[in-house]
């Protein structure tokens, strides 16, 4: 999807410092140019089409609570069914098919180890597939802010 | 006369939740909507203090504080890759020696098309892999340039890879670790 230059510039001056004051997006209109107005309808049409999930905060999951990366090997026929399943239990933020033998890997999160244990036991036993289940050792860079290449994209 | 004592910095310690005027069912509650988001209305904290019962600025004092502790590592537009044409997304994992992966992990790191790096257990036999980087791309044979690039520059013909494609998003969206039911 192609965007016009303010929504190119939205999103590259954006992606991190937010502000936080009593009327943001009159501040970050100021920055740009334009209206608060604009600024506000601009972000609701890019939420409607689906280039920003949302405005906001991203939290650390580390201190957030827990998390980890998991995957299971689906039969390929039955894999919109697993993936359904999946995205139904709690928890579940991300879900994607992978070209390998663990064809979906997913992200849960919990408040808690405990519960994140018992949200995968679960679902494990839902499936009646083995979850690899890969938490985080070390991060090394985890930051999906990376600037936009408007030039490389279609 | 005793007068109060002077206002605490509010970017420093934890005096934010020993306030009493910050219930910690509004502090909780306001967790919850910030995963969700923030209201496209022109006054936005204001918007969530009135779902919260805390002040508008005791939401933005407490949103400082959380950026400040590092729990919101950062905020702002949170971008849908794919819509804008990021098609190819690779995984790509390595069997790295142990002695070696938090070396490695940091170099490739800061390899400009790496987003994400990170070590991870291995599962064997099945999953012999520790460290993995993404690399989000605009098109597969671009992302396979960039990956051999890498190879070469980092000198890591003889570690053992795979790079696992993502095919389909079935489920993209911000963790939510306490609205979730």
């Amino acid at each position: 999807m192609r965007l016009d230059t303010v929504d190119q510039q939205l999103i590259n001056h954006y992606q991190r410092n937010l502000p936080v004051c009593e009327r943001p997006y009159r501040e970050m209109a100021d920055t740009l140019g334009i209206s608060e107005d604009e600024v506000i309808s601009r972000l609701a049409v890019l939420q409607q089409q689906q280039v920003l999930s949302r405005v906001g905060p991203v939290f650390e999951h580390s201190q957030a609570g827990a998390s980890l990366l998991a995957a299971v090997a689906a039969p390929v026929e039955q894999i919109d069914l697993v993936a359904a399943r999946i995205n139904s239990a709690p928890g579940v933020n991300h879900n994607y098919a992978r070209e390998h033998l663990y064809n979906l890997w997913f992200v849960m999160t919990a408040p808690d180890e405990d519960t994140l244990d018992e949200r995968l036991d679960e679902l494990e036993h839902q499936l009646k597939l083995p979850i690899l289940r890969l938490p985080m050792v070390e991060g090394y860079h985890i930051d999906l802010g990376f600037d936009i290449d408007w030039d490389a994209l279609p | 006369m005793n007068h109060p004592a002077p206002h605490p910095d509010r970017h420093n310690g934890s005096y934010l939740f020993d306030t009493e005027a910050f219930s910690a069912w509004g502090l909780l509650r306001l967790r919850q909507k910030l995963e969700e988001g923030l209201p496209l209305t022109p006054r936005p904290y204001l918007a969530l203090a009135e779902q919260t019962g805390l002040t508008e600025q005791q939401v933005m004092d407490a949103v400082r504080h959380w950026q400040d502790q590092g729990l919101i590592k950062r905020s702002g537009l949170i971008v849908k890759h794919r819509t804008l044409g990021y098609r190819a997304n690779a995984m790509v994992v390595w069997d790295v020696p142990d002695e070696q992966v938090s070396e490695l992990g940091r170099a490739l790191a800061a390899v400009p098309f790496v987003t994400l790096c990170y070590q991870r257990p291995r599962r064997l036999p099945d999953w012999p892999y520790n460290l993995f980087c993404m690399i989000h791309g605009v098109n597969r044979e671009r992302v396979l340039g960039q990956l051999d690039q890498m190879i070469a520059s980092h000198h890591l013909e003889q570690i053992p890879h795979a790079v696992l494609f993502s095919n389909k998003a079935y489920l993209q969206r911000g963790g939510r670790y306490v609205s979730n039911s």
